[in-house]
This record gives structure tokens, C-alpha cells and sequence, in this order.
């Protein structure tokens, strides 16, 4: 198959794309005074109607906006401005972005989104954690990242952390009087630390309680027994190699009554370090989101930057990223998401994840050679690549993408798939079903194991992904084997897509303009999403003509998924608990950001 | 389940295949070596690195170690040209062992300390005896564990002066003295830099030595020889200037 000229791109499947506009004039008839206005950059709604609008846009046949893929708050100087993003996987097409004003700087209230979307019940935790925006109506409104002794809310611009030095690098201390100090030293440790008022340290103890947002499960394992329910803590030693996460999971017997995900145990506020940032200093931050698909999150990153920009990146380049990016889709996918479920499913001394850890292994070679490191890769550049691919890299390249692959995956496939173990650990465990998994904005391989048809390289098609024949794998049931099965399938059309790109690439320029270590970005908002390894991995910038963004949110893609952990784990023992977890395939430096 | 498991046993099959592929190539190396129990010599090294091989791809570092790419980067340092003698060869310092100093290209211009995101890199500009600054750093310090190995410093450097190094066995026991480089550690000379990236550094110089050809000749000459000088220049280490879409600061 060779790759599709630009004209012969035919319009996506679903193109039927709407702009804020019409949907601002369609939503005003049918929400009376919901739509304050209706600009290309998003739909402002009022804060009074924002759940009827949500409703509406919903439950609309025309838009189907079924899909929450987030929400995230800005902290202008004079209000907070709450922003969703919301998609349809039916239509597909590009997000749509709603606005909501918050004027009261001392008590920002709206009330919660949980009626239409139950995803933003995890992500409004996080608007709360970070920007103290309280949510009407939401039932386990606490911290998320942060602990309950944690002063203060980091993501407002008032907010100094402990090292603070300068509200945007470079800082003045470096040149050209840099006369080095140990930054610690500045600090002492115990005087960073603030409390909130009443607030006792030391009487701290921990919430035990879970709240329980899934059905709830009255019968345990053993009625016939007189049992008592207890919280067992899972993590945050972790439990295979996942990171350091925990659970809070009720168990009577060995059944799972309730479980509550507990994060923030690597959490550096990527987002905030990304607004003291100046736009090229985030590049090699993004690769630390989620470190086994960096160049992913890279291209996800720049190619934001670059629609504000206007910058157009030559041919050769799309190329270049679209390579990077399925190779970089089968490693991880091959270590990640099969390689690890397998450990987590007690597999961890079968040769399983080696394998995957084998051809990883060549391909991070590849991406050291191209680009200087194995996982921490800073390849990408604004308009370009950081250089061209040396000699020899496009015949190892065709030598994996046309010998090697192919028959790894089918070796894989017979070992994992036809496994009669695997089949019972694996069928019908950790059901999602599909109305559920759009409902909670999940995404990847996981929503597409529950039979949802949505993949971003297809629903909004970035880069050059709409020249390519390539077919979204989706799963019946839903459930870990399904997951697993469209992961393999995955690896086989990325290999496709990567035979035909290694075929197609054309020679050619590799940066467009000129190279500027620092430079302003235009006035203006922009959210870039792309279809990571992991799933729908979006960038939220906006920028006040400025060398560092105003505000750098990430849209991380397991974290969201994790919402899903009880409604998938309740009822099933707890060993099938880790199976489940290993199937969301988590990473936990996107996860904790 | 099924009463026999066939799939399971098909894996275990595929499995002992994988363990048998991987011990022809090491069983004739070690046969060529004299040992039949130690994996050693270079040629173990390539050879299971290669895309080619179906067995095991391991190589025991750190008896064996496999040559880095040449784009391989992780703690930056600075380049000195050294003394050269009449035959244009270095000039080793026999009390150090290290080559002369000649030529510091460092200029304290401060972009890379600018350009790092970590910020770990701290530049006092020199100041001469009239109290005007001078075109060479009195103090220069990186943290290498505040380091993220990005390189960005080495690509926006306009005078080659900061390169990637390829050295990344750096533990230690203390943080706070050995892994704070200062000036004189960081320094190192063109020779290293050409033994760790020829291709860089042979593209660099061409780069040089057509600019100061173009010096030399006559003007007409030299302005198209300038271009393509300043062509291949771009290509290795981008400048700074001004391009339509990106402002700059």
C-alpha cells in the first residue's frame, strides 16, 4: 500500500465537524440563556445553566457530544475561567470547548457535572486540588494530588512553591553573575512547609472511609460466615512495576466491595513547572509524562505550539513523527500494555515481559541514534526535528517494520492469546461496558476494548495520519482479554502504517524557518490531542503573547481511565484487582504528573 | 478450560526455541576465545545487538560495553582548541597529561545557561582590569544531577563552545562538591571532542574553514561562498536570529 497523496486525502469518516459557532446559535435555542457568547475559541456559558447546557449538548442527535474529555480552570487576574472539552465518538471531529465564567475570586462555586458525565467526577477533584473551585453537588470533593496538610492551591497565579525563584525562566541568578549555590541550601528543610490554619500535623490521621460512587455490592463472600468488611491499603509500594500508586480497597473476604484510586505520590506539578517554562524548555519535560512513549507526548506538545504558531513542518518531518510515534506505540504496547498485565496476572517469571523488553530494546537503540537519548528523547522541535535521521537508521527501521515485527507479534499472539491460563484469568474480568467507558472519558485501547470505534488518528486526524490505511482493532466484551487482543492488533496496523511511511518517506528539509532558543507565542488558546499509546493525551496552552505559556494543562490519558477502576473491579476478587489495574496499563509519571 | 492445553504448551515450545537461538553465536565465540564458559570479545557485543538476532539481544555490561551512537548525549562540556606544534599536533602537558590550553571558545554569552530547563547551569562573566566585561567566564558551574541531559544547551551554543558528552558511568557517593562541575572540569579539548563525534566536528570545522576562506577572497567570491558556509553551518549548530512565526525575544 503506498501512502496517500495530500489531495487524495478524502474527508475523514465522520468529518461532519461543527465550529463553536453554529454549535453557540444551536445550543442558544435550545437553552434558553445558557450562551453568553459563541467565538471560535469556545462557547461561554453561564454558570447557573452550564449542567442543562452539558445535557443538552449531550443528549442532542444532531451533536452527540457524549465524550467528557476534561476539564481544566484558568486563573485570569480578574476570574477563573472553568474550560470542558467535549467530543463525540459517534461523529468524531475535533473538541469542543466550553467556557464557564467564575467572577468570585474569593469563593468560586459551580455546580458539578456529574449528572451528564460521571468522568468529571475525578477531574473536578483536580480543578479542586489545584485551583480551590468549589463543586456544587459533587460527593467525595477532596484533595486528589496533594494531601489534606498541603496550604494553598499550586496552580493559582498567587501560588509560590517552596524553591520558588522567578515567576518565568531563565532566572536572573544563572548569568551573568552565576555564582553557584546548592538551591536547597536557600530553603532549609521543615521551613518550606506551610499548613492550613487548624491544622494539626501531628493528630493527622488518614481517611479510611471510601466513598462509593459505584454500585454498591451488599454481598460478600461468605454470608453464611459472619464477615466484616475491612479497608486494606494496596500500595503505594507498587504492586508490580506500575509506580508508586495505591489503593484504598473494601474487602469482605476476598471480594472487592469498594475500591478508591489514591495518587499523588509522584506528583511534581508538571503543569506548573510548564508555565514557569519558556515553550522550548517543555519539550524534554513532556518526555517525563508518560517515559515509555516520550516521543508521543513530544509531538503532542509541539504540534499544539505549532497551531498557534502558524508553522508548518515539511513533509519529511510528518514523516519522521508518524514513524517515531507507531514505533513508539508498538514498544510500549509490547512492554506496557501486554507484557505487564501478564505480571500483574502472576506471569512475571515467564519470559513474557523480556520479550517485549527485547524488541523495546532494539528500538530505543533506533531512537538513540536518531535522536541522542533512549526514553528522554527531546526530538521534536517547533516546526521540525531536532536533526535528521543519520545514515543507516531507514534500513534497521525497514528491517524491524518488514522481518522482525511481524513475526514477533505473531509468536506473541500464540503465546498470549491461545494461552488457556491466560483465558480464564483474563475472560469476562474487569468488565467495562461501552456506555459506561464514553461516559467516563475513557480512552486508547481501553475504550476501544469495550467496543467503541474512536480513535483520535481517525476522529481528528493530526499530523499526516488521514494519508494512511490502517484499521482501529475494537473488542466485544470489553473486558482484560479484550484490552490485551486490541493492543496486539494495534502493533500490527502500526506496523502497517509504518511499512508504508518507511516506503514513502520523502528526502527534504527538516526544520521549517529558523531556530529561535526563545521567542513569543501569539496571543490565543489551543488544545492539541493526539492518540498516544496510552490514549486521547491532549494540551490545553494558552498563551498571553508571552516566552512561557499562561496556562500548560495536560489531559493525561490513564488517569482518566483510572476513574474506572471501581466500576470494573467491584465483585471480583482481589487478585483479579491487580490483573485489572495491570489492563488500564498505567504509567504513573502521566498519571501523578 | 479445555481438558488439554494446547495453547499453553505451544507457548512453552516457542519459549525453549527462543532460549535454544540464542546460544550458536556464543558457543563459536567462546570457542574462538578458548573458554567455552565466558562471553567476551567485541564482536558478542554487536552481534546481539543487531535486529537480525533471534535469541537472547543481552550484552554483559559491564564486561561488555557497546559503543554509543554518535547523536548520544548526557552531561554537557566545554571545548578548548589546544596548542598545537609545528605539525599541527596537540601539545600534551606532561605534569597534567592533559593537552594545553589554547583557544577557550566559551564566550559567557549565557544562552545555554537561558536555553537549559532545569536551569543548571551558572555563568559569571569575566571582568577585566578597566571593569568591563570581557568575552570569557571567570566561573562556570553545571549540576550535573539538576542536569535532564536534554542537550539544548549544545544545540543553541553559536560558538560550538558547550557539546554533549558521551561519559555516563557518573555515580558517586556525594552530591554536593564531586557533582558540581566547575570551569576546569568541564573543559576539554577538540581532540576528545573529535574522538567521541567525528561527523560533528569534521562538519564544524568545514564550516569554519569556509568562512575564513571567504574572509580572504575577493568579496564576490566570497559572499556566495558565505552562503553555503553559513548553509552548512545551520545545519550543524542553528543560530539565532529573526523568521517570520517565531518572534524572538
Amino acid at each position: 500500500m503506498a501512502v496517500l497523496s495530500p489531495e487524495q486525502v478524502k474527508p475523514a469518516e465522520y468529518s461532519k465537524a461543527f465550529d463553536p459557532e453554529s454549535v453557540g446559535a444551536l445550543l442558544k435555542e435550545g437553552v434558553a440563556g445558557a450562551v453568553t457568547s459563541a467565538t471560535s475559541a469556545g462557547i461561554v456559558v453561564d454558570g447557573d445553566k452550564l449542567v442543562d447546557a452539558l445535557q443538552w449538548l449531550k443528549d442532542s442527535p444532531d451533536l452527540v457530544y457524549d465524550y467528557f474529555s476534561g476539564v481544566t480552570a484558568v486563573d485570569w487576574p480578574d476570574k477563573f475561567e472553568l474550560v470542558y472539552h467535549l467530543a463525540s465518538t459517534v461523529r468524531g471531529g475535533p473538541t469542543l470547548t466550553v467556557k464557564v465564567n467564575l467572577n468570585d475570586k474569593e469563593n468560586p462555586l459551580v455546580s458539578t457535572a456529574a449528572s451528564v458525565y460521571r468522568g468529571a467526577l475525578q477531574q473536578e477533584r483536580e480543578v479542586y486540588d489545584f485551583f480551590g473551585i468549589k463543586f456544587a453537588g459533587h460527593p467525595n470533593l477532596r484533595r486528589i494530588f496533594m494531601w489534606e496538610g498541603f496550604e494553598g492551591f499550586p496552580l493559582r497565579k498567587s501560588y509560590q512553591e517552596a524553591y520558588y525563584e522567578q515567576d518565568r525562566k531563565p532566572f536572573e541568578t544563572r548569568w551573568d553573575q552565576g555564582h553557584h549555590i546548592i538551591i536547597e541550601d536557600r530553603v532549609p528543610w521543615h521551613d518550606n512547609v506551610i499548613y492550613p490554619k487548624d491544622f494539626d500535623p501531628t493528630a493527622f490521621k488518614q481517611v479510611r472511609e471510601i466513598v462509593r460512587v459505584a454500585p454498591q455490592i451488599s454481598d460478600g463472600d461468605h454470608k453464611a460466615l459472619k464477615t466484616q468488611p475491612i479497608v486494606v491499603s494496596v500500595g503505594p509500594q507498587h504492586p508490580s512495576t506500575h509506580g508508586v500508586f495505591r489503593m484504598n480497597v473494601t474487602l469482605d473476604g476476598e471480594t472487592v466491595m469498594a475500591l478508591e484510586p489514591v495518587f499523588g505520590y509522584l506528583h511534581r506539578n508538571h503543569e506548573k513547572i510548564g508555565e514557569r517554562n519558556t515553550y522550548y524548555m517543555n519539550v524534554p519535560f513532556t518526555d517525563r509524562l508518560d517515559y515509555l512513549s516520550g516521543m508521543a507526548m513530544e509531538t503532542g506538545y509541539v504540534i499544539g505550539v505549532e497551531k498557534m504558531m502558524n508553522l508548518k513542518p515539511p513533509e519529511r518531518v510528518e514523516y519522521i513523527r508518524v514513524i517515531m510515534n507507531e514505533f513508539t506505540r508498538i514498544v510500549s504496547h509490547m512492554f506496557g500494555g501486554i507484557g505487564q498485565v501478564y505480571s500483574d496476572l502472576g506471569a512475571f517469571f515467564t519470559p513474557i515481559v523480556i520479550y517485549g523488553l527485547e524488541e523495546r530494546e532494539l528500538v530505543l537503540d533506533l531512537f538513540e541514534s536518531a535522536s541522542g537519548s533512549r526514553m528522554m528523547c527531546n526530538y521534536m522541535r517547533f516546526g521540525g526535528v531536532w536533526r535528521d535521521l543519520p545514515e543507516g537508521w531507514l534500513e534497521v527501521a525497514h528491517e524491524l517494520a518488514f522481518n522482525r515485527f511481524p513475526r514477533v507479534v505473531d509468536e506473541m499472539e500464540t503465546y498470549l492469546v491461545h494461552n488457556e491460563i491466560f483465558d480464564v484469568r483474563a475472560k469476562h474480568v474487569g468488565v467495562l461496558p461501552p456506555d459506561l467507558a464514553i461516559n467516563y472519558g475513557v480512552s486508547g485501547p481501553m475504550l476501544r476494548g469495550s467496543g467503541v470505534k474512536y480513535d483520535i488518528r481517525r476522529a481528528d486526524p493530526y499530523s499526516i495520519y488521514d494519508r494512511f490505511d490502517f484499521d482501529i482493532p475494537v473488542g466485544k466484551n470489553g473486558d482484560i482479554y479484550d484490552r490485551m487482543w486490541c493492543r496486539i492488533q494495534e502493533i500490527r496496523e502500526s506496523i502497517k502504517i509504518l511499512q508504508q511511511a518507511i516506503k514513502g518517506i520523502p528526502s527534504g528539509e527538516t526544520m521549517a524557518g529558523k531556530k529561535a532558543y526563545s521567542f513569543k507565542v501569539p496571543k490565543g488558546e489551543v488544545y492539541s490531542h493526539i492518540e498516544a499509546p496510552r490514549g486521547d493525551f491532549g494540551w490545553y496552552l494558552v498563551s498571553d503573547h508571552n516566552t512561557t505559556p499562561y496556562r500548560y494543562h495536560v489531559r493525561a490519558a490513564d488517569f482518566i481511565n483510572l476513574a474506572t477502576m471501581d466500576q470494573m473491579c467491584i465483585g471480583h476478587k482481589i487478585g483479579d484487582m491487580v490483573g485489572v489495574l495491570g489492563s488500564v496499563d498505567i504509567i504513573m509519571g502521566s498519571v501523578d504528573r | 478450560m479445555k481438558l488439554f492445553p494446547t495453547g499453553t504448551l505451544t507457548g512453552m515450545w516457542l519459549v525453549l526455541k527462543r532460549l535454544l537461538r540464542s546460544y550458536p553465536n556464543d558457543i563459536q565465540e567462546n570457542l574462538k576465545a578458548g573458554s567455552l564458559f565466558r562471553r567476551t570479545g567485541p564482536k558478542v557485543g554487536s552481534e546481539r545487538a543487531s535486529v537480525t538476532q533471534q535469541g537472547l539481544i543481552t550484552v554483559e555490561y559491564p564486561e561488555v560495553k557497546l559503543k554509543p551512537p554518535e547523536n548520544f548525549r548526557f552531561i554537557p562540556f566545554l571545548i578548548y582548541e589546544p596548542v598545537t606544534d609545528a605539525a599541527g599536533k596537540p601539545i600534551v602537558d606532561a605534569a597534567t597529561g592533559k593537552e594545553q590550553i589554547g583557544v577557550e571558545r566559551c564566550t559567557a554569552c549565557g544562552i545555554c545557561a537561558k536555553v537549559c530547563p532545569p536551569q543548571c547551569i551558572w555563568i559569571v562573566r569575566a571582568v577585566g582590569d578597566d571593569g568591563k566585561p570581557k568575552p570569557r567566564p571567570s566561573e562556570f558551574f553545571i549540576d550535573i544531577d539538576v542536569c535532564m541531559n536534554c542537550g539544548l544547551c549544545a544545540e543553541f551554543c553559536p560558538f560550538d563552545a558547550i557539546k554533549m558528552d558521551n561519559e555516563y558511568e557518573l555515580a558517586g557517593y556525594e552530591r554536593h562538591v564531586n557533582h558540581i562541575y566547575d570551569y576546569p572540569t568541564l573543559l576539554k579539548s577538540t581532540t576528545y571532542y573529535e574522538s567521541i563525534k567525528p561527523t560533528d566536528y569534521a562538519a564544524e570545522e568545514a564550516a569554519r574553514q569556509a568562512k575564513e576562506d571567504a574572509k580572504t577572497k575577493k568579496p564576490a567570491a566570497a559572499a556566495k561562498e558565505a552562503t553555503t558556509a553559513a548553509a552548512a553551518v545551520k545545519k550543524v549548530a542553528p543560530t539565532i536570529s529573526d523568521s517570520p512565526g517565531i518572534e524572538k525575544e
